[in-house]
């Protein structure tokens, strides 16, 4: 069995980001589930207020560290050591211990640039913005001067929160169509 | 608004008047009861003196890195740090005072009262091919130089806080632009001199070894002190009940100077370490080979606490952000720089007579510290503790990262 539900799309268009900060936690306190929020520039603060959960990115960037790290190792003490152990500056490489000092910058390049290539690699992948990616960008002028609330509503909340979008100051309040949701049981 | 107007606790002015007690009677003592730990004609209290070299140069820099981050705010027309820039400047006004200690260090010095620095024995230095050579760079250009830098850091951080001071009453933003441009000609002068003024006050001690990096390596830990400087004078004023307009947010962009420059130190500590290390030249290895020998967990401590104590403990944002950890972390770090700047001094100095720390650190320490914090809260008392007309004051009160 499954049953459909449609729902409005909202966009609240605001000129400034201290009203869609106010809008947003108006909606919020109201219960209303904020889908998304698009503007020009990274607003602080708001990734509690629309329920973004902290990024794992810096875990992922540790993870890419070590690999790093574990990599140039492996090819340090295989070409340096066990390879082809060689003299250099009368320090003989019979162990990678031994001469450590010379193995660190090396491992820090190479960890350095496992973790920012991991990480740029990550987030672009899981943002989807591979090339040919369409922009999924609902309005373009979010990306100039406006800044917008995205809201996915039934009819019930849609007009509790275009009241919330307008009294907080929307200058725009736009319905752009429904879409028709399923839900299973 | 909050209470502007710091007074000097009357409980902290008394626990500073005790460090003092202690520093004083610690480094009477020293006199009295230090000995070389073999026979030695050539070593006069050289450890005692040496104790109060590194006090002198440690809470100096404080005062002088402070005086640098204070130019460079300006130079840099950065906003974040309005609302500290009082706290700053109180720090920065260290610098007349550990300058007159290190004045009186230097004529000690030349009379011959103490024998830390081998430049100031004429019959020492004739008698070495190597040192007849540097006799030019020495000698009566040496305190030329001395001179300069003192006269110079004092006339940029003096014009510095009283432009700020005036500030408050003007009515245009006129002193805040020739401060600008005051900090900016300072950052020109200190980038020379502060390299120039560690060779010649501290690399001069080893006086046959040389290195061009030693300049930034010294830089890089006086700057994290007086960062810390700031964080714990901060943190604490906050607990008082002032500075309440000091978001969360400074404090953690202070925290992130603290993680950040202590990489800077770790940089330039191994880099200068690594370069002598693999080129293994008698005349440059030898440096190293001294603490190798006779400060060797000193060594190691240094670079553990200074290196994997930052790294480890400070990379989260929330450790930068809770002010309990943050001062511990800076208290941990504060005495590891003040410890790295022992291992410069000591080891040309005291030599292989250093039997590990004792009281005779800890005690002239604590006095010296005890003085840094009786003067730099008596800066403190002495102006509001927040800028008036400052054009970047209502984005610092605001500040949220």
């Amino acid at each position: 069995m499954a049953a459909t539900i449609n729902k409005k799309i909202i966009h609240g268009i605001y000129d400034d980001e201290v009203p869609l900060l106010e809008a947003c936690n108006k909606l919020k306190t109201a219960g209303i589930k904020i889908a998304d929020v698009f503007t020009p520039f990274p607003i602080h603060g708001i990734d509690p207020i629309i329920g973004v959960p902290r990024t794992r990115l810096a875990i992922c960037a540790f993870i890419y560290g070590l690999t790093g790290l574990g990599l140039a190792t492996l090819m340090m003490w295989y070409m340096m050591v066990s390879d082809w152990p060689t003299d250099v500056g009368g320090k003989p490489n019979w162990a990678y211990y031994f001469n450590i000092p010379a193995f660190i910058p090396i491992s820090f390049e190479s960890t350095v640039f496992c973790a920012g290539h991991g990480m740029a690699l990550t987030y672009l992948l899981r943002c989807m913005l591979v090339p040919g990616a369409k922009a999924k960008n609902p309005d373009p002028r979010t990306t100039n001067d406006k800044f917008m609330i995205y809201l996915e509503l039934n009819d019930e909340q849609a007009t509790k929160a275009d009241g919330i979008l307008r009294a907080a100051g929307a200058s725009e309040v736009n319905y752009k169509g429904t879409i028709t949701e399923t839900l299973a049981y | 608004m909050s209470n502007l107007n710091f007074t000097f606790p009357q409980k902290a002015k008394t626990f500073t008047y005790v460090l003092m007690g202690i520093g004083l009677v610690s480094i009477i003592a020293a006199f009295i009861f230090d000995k070389p730990a073999v026979a030695d004609e050539h070593y006069h209290h050289t450890r005692a003196w040496a104790n109060i070299l590194i006090n002198s140069f440690f809470f100096m820099a404080i005062g002088l890195a402070a005086a640098f981050f204070l130019g460079l705010q300006y130079a840099a027309e950065s906003g974040w740090s309005t609302t500290v820039k009082r706290v700053i400047e109180a720090v920065a006004w260290f610098l007349p005072w550990g300058l007159s200690l290190m004045m009186l260090m230097f004529l000690l010095g030349q009379f011959g009262i103490h024998h830390l620095y081998a430049f100031f024995d004429k019959d020492l230095m004739m008698h070495d091919a190597k040192l007849q050579a540097k006799m030019g760079y020495f000698g009566w250009f040496w305190w030329l130089r001395t001179i300069l830098y003192m006269v110079g850091w004092v006339y940029f951080t003096y014009k510095l806080r009283k432009n700020s001071l005036d500030a408050d009453s003007a009515t245009d933003n006129s002193l805040h632009w020739k401060n600008v441009k005051l900090g900016a000609w300072f950052m020109v002068l200190f980038a020379v001199t502060s390299s120039t003024s560690s060779w010649d006050w501290l690399m001069s001690i080893d006086i046959h070894w040389f290195s061009t990096l030693f300049g930034w390596y010294v830089f890089s830990g006086m700057w994290i002190s007086a960062i810390i400087s700031m964080i714990l004078i901060t943190v604490y004023l906050k607990k008082l009940g002032y500075l309440e307009f000091v978001t969360e947010s400074t404090v953690h962009d202070l925290g992130k100077w603290m993680f950040a420059i202590s990489f800077l130190w770790t940089y330039l500590y191994f880099s200068q370490f690594m370069l002598y290390w693999y080129a293994d030249i008698p005349e440059e290895i030898i440096y190293f080979q001294q603490r190798w020998e006779n400060y060797k967990p000193l060594m190691w401590t240094v670079f553990f606490i200074n290196f994997a104590c930052p790294m480890i403990m400070l990379m989260s944002r929330d450790s930068k952000r809770n002010f309990w950890f943050l001062t511990f972390v800076g208290f941990v770090i504060f005495v590891g720089h003040y410890l790295d700047i022992v291992m410069m001094v000591m080891p040309g100095t005291v030599g292989n007579h250093w039997t590990g720390l004792s009281w005779m650190e800890v005690g002239p320490f604590l006095g010296f510290l005890g003085l840094f914090i009786h003067v730099v809260f008596t800066n403190l008392s002495k102006r509001p503790l927040m800028v008036k007309n400052h054009p970047f004051l209502n984005e610092s009160l605001h500040h949220s990262i």
